[in-house]
């Protein structure tokens, strides 16, 4: 007998929905191998990104390629880096595009997919390094790990894991530029995970009323951990999301870095004239797991070949050639002078102490408060005498 | 001289922080052109102008990301919740972003996040939580709850010239009920400490907020008992002036903890695990609780009167553990 309609078990209808999540996805889409094909040919923007802002580009996405592969393929898998790891391989060029368009006294509110940032902006690669390590000497003494740094001299805020907080946070910086006539800007990259969140558009609404100097990056990875854009958001771009603020909002090929430094310059010299926000979509793709842990089994294979063709690096390397800029000696010399000063900054992080056990209390409050010490027995004798035999499972 | 009431003070302060540093500004909902709901910032926008008087949309997650990241750019913002209830939507960024910046990577986040709390005038569910605790809870996070006119203004300015986030909840049912007479030259009252509102030697009774206004009325009622109440205003709830109760202890021997939040994680538990761990051998009897129930805040007024502690529930437990 088959079943009536609404009588079906809960456990059918959940295996069914299960199945229909599951259902295997187009590996690439119509779009994708339209776009693999043409957009990395071609020379469309030269003459409009000078020689040496253009060469400037290409060296920064290798060192902080170079600098990340040090994290994740060594450091990490030698067991020296601990907890999460998160890298942005593959989407260097939004980054560093957009870092380089800046002025000096601009501020970045970046995301954990922005090594680029920091290393352009001149945080010590040993300071990065160290971070990564736990190690006492960097601006969060141990606290925090990963790319969780800042330094405010440097215009680089350090963020939370809750991403999307910065969307306000940046139009806070942006409105204390505009409050005290300052002609700075901040700018926030974000993924597209984080446009789901409500501080996306709690943020982008302040800042759009107000026509703040800030700018919306989103690095458009098409995953969120193991979660892909389409199970993410109804509209087909984030960029789309613009009209409900009034702002502009502009789609670039993420893996382009001289188009998304191109798009980067007139954002942001409309945010420094009085014209307000944009949102940038980069279209790119994470061509990692969410963390070094995650294998990203969940992401077709063919997804990954597509992209690698679309590397922003390999694109620019050719591009450069291409224009007669650069030759072997000259990818040569940098590639040895990268990998020097990377091995060099790995090595003294290394040999930096860890913090003592005690850091843990201080820093709470800015004014003089020490946490209660709630352990102080552990400096006695006794204490340390104490055994804790593991059994075996 | 004239004479202030609690809302005034608030007022004042506000004022004379943004006439005395530039980097001082409001920002929140219907503050600016219209005042504020309860006209805290009645005037402001006239005296300092638009762009540090800022009305926003409803988005407290917004208002205080905004408060946060002008805050780190050199501003010091003073961020109202509409009511305190409100402040559930932007948790996060307090909890999260604001109370770790410090922590993280050695940068103050010095803003002030105030607004009106608690019960006693019908606001029901949503206009009259006393929900503090949810935020000192978390380090990081400076939690005040004046409960006088001199302690509004004082609290306030020291709020506003602290490199921390401070969490200040106003008592909406003290705002225009007390008036005292402030003085003229410029104070602060230090966050983190309690006062002794009323000395006595027969029980301790510790409270903050509107409470200590029941405690003083059942005061009143004792002493014709020969029972002496020692009243302590806690003023701040984090950091936890518990040192003031314990040295209070050690004198009467006796304790009733009193408040307005609930007792299941209200300020008493932690306070009743101090005075466990630094006073036990002081005590010559329970420490008590007086406390509304484990509910929301009713509206109807049978309902509220039957939540809210009142002088004869303090005079009731005060006799019970005065002849203990």
């Amino acid at each position: 007998m088959s079943p009536k309609p609404g009588a079906t078990k809960p456990a059918a209808r959940n295996t069914a929905a299960r199945a229909k999540a599951q259902a295997p996805r187009p590996a690439v889409t119509k779009e994708e191998k339209v776009s693999a094909t043409t957009t990395t040919a071609g020379d469309a923007h030269a003459g409009s990104v000078p020689k040496d802002v253009s060469l400037k580009l290409f060296r920064f996405m290798k060192l902080t390629r170079e600098t990340e592969d040090r994290i994740e393929r060594k450091l990490y898998r030698q067991g020296k880096i601990v907890g999460g790891c998160y890298v942005g391989r593959g989407q260097e060029g939004i980054t560093i595009g957009c870092v380089a368009a800046l002025q000096e006294k601009d501020v970045i509110f970046p995301s954990h997919r922005d090594m680029g940032a920091f290393i352009m902006r001149g945080m010590p690669l040993v300071t990065i390094f160290a971070q990564y390590l736990g190690r006492a000497d960097t601006p969060t003494r141990g606290k925090d790990g990963n790319a969780h740094l800042g330094d405010v001299s440097l215009g680089l805020i350090n963020y939370v894991s809750h991403l999307a907080d910065n969307v306000p946070i940046a139009a806070g910086a942006a409105l204390a530029f505009k409050h005290r006539g300052e002609p700075r800007i901040s700018i926030n990259f974000l993924g597209e995970g984080s446009t789901s969140r409500g501080d996306f558009y709690e943020g982008l609404n302040f800042a759009a009323i107000h026509k703040l100097p800030v700018v919306y990056i989103v690095n458009n990875n098409q995953w969120a951990y193991a979660t892909p854009v389409e199970r993410q958001m109804p509209v087909k771009n984030v960029a789309d999301r613009a009209p409900a603020f009034n702002i502009p909002g502009v789609i670039v090929d993420g893996n382009d870095v001289e188009a998304v430094y191109l798009a980067a310059m007139e954002a942001f010299e409309r945010a420094r004239s009085g014209g307000g926000p944009t949102l940038i979509e980069c279209k790119t793709f994470r061509m990692t797991g969410h963390s070094a842990h995650d294998d990203a089994g969940y992401v077709p294979k063919e997804q990954f070949e597509i992209w690698a063709k679309k590397d922003p690096i390999i694109r620019m390397e050719r591009r450069l050639r291409e224009r007669g800029w650069i030759d072997d000696k000259y990818v040569g010399d940098m590639d040895g002078e990268i990998k020097k000063s990377v091995e060099e900054a790995a090595e003294i992080a290394l040999g930096m102490p860890l913090p003592d056990g005690s850091e843990t209390l201080n820093g709470v409050f800015t004014t003089p408060y020490r946490v209660k010490d709630v352990f102080p027995w552990r400096q006695t004798e006794e204490y340390k005498s104490i055994v804790i035999k593991k059994e075996k499972a | 001289m004239a004479l202030s009431t609690y809302i005034s003070a608030i007022s004042q302060a506000l004022r004379e922080e943004m006439e005395a540093d530039e980097r001082v500004y409001c920002l929140g909902e219907d503050i600016a052109l219209y005042g504020g709901a309860f006209r805290v910032t009645e005037g402001f926008l006239d005296q300092f102008g638009e762009g540090r008087m800022i009305d926003t949309p409803i988005a407290e997650s917004q208002i205080i990301g905004t408060a946060i990241g002008s805050a780190l750019m050199g501003m010091r913002p003073v961020a109202e919740m509409q009511f305190m209830d409100f402040i559930s939507c932007g948790f996060d960024q307090l909890t999260q972003y604001a109370a770790t910046s410090r922590y993280r990577w050695d940068v103050p986040c010095p803003i002030v996040v105030r607004g009106p709390s608690g019960g006693g005038v019908h606001g029901g569910p949503f206009h009259s939580q006393n929900n503090e605790m949810w935020f000192a809870q978390t380090p990081g996070l400076k939690v005040v709850c004046p409960g006088t006119a001199y302690d509004a203004k004082g609290l306030m300015k020291a709020a506003i010239r602290d490199d921390d986030p401070v969490l200040y909840f106003e008592h909406k049912y003290l705002y225009r009920r007390i008036k005292e007479e402030l003085p003229t030259d410029d104070y602060i009252v230090p966050l983190g400490k309690g006062i002794v509102r009323r000395p006595g030697n027969t029980i301790t009774l510790v409270t903050y907020a509107a409470m200590q206004y029941v405690a003083l009325e059942a005061a009143e009622v004792l002493k014709h008992d020969g029972i002496e109440l020692e009243i302590i205003d806690l003023r701040s709830i984090a950091p936890l002036d518990s040192d003031l109760v314990v040295e209070s202890i050690k004198k009467t021997h006796k304790v009733i903890l009193l408040h307005e939040d609930q007792a299941f994680g209200g300020i008493s538990g932690e306070l009743s695990a101090r005075i466990a761990e630094e006073a036990m051998e002081y005590l010559d009897g329970p420490i008590r609780r007086i406390t509304p129930p484990n509910t929301h805040v009713p509206y109807s007024p049978p309902l509220e009167e039957a939540f809210m502690p009142n002088a004869k529930d303090v005079v009731y437990v005060a006799r019970e553990l005065a002849n203990y």
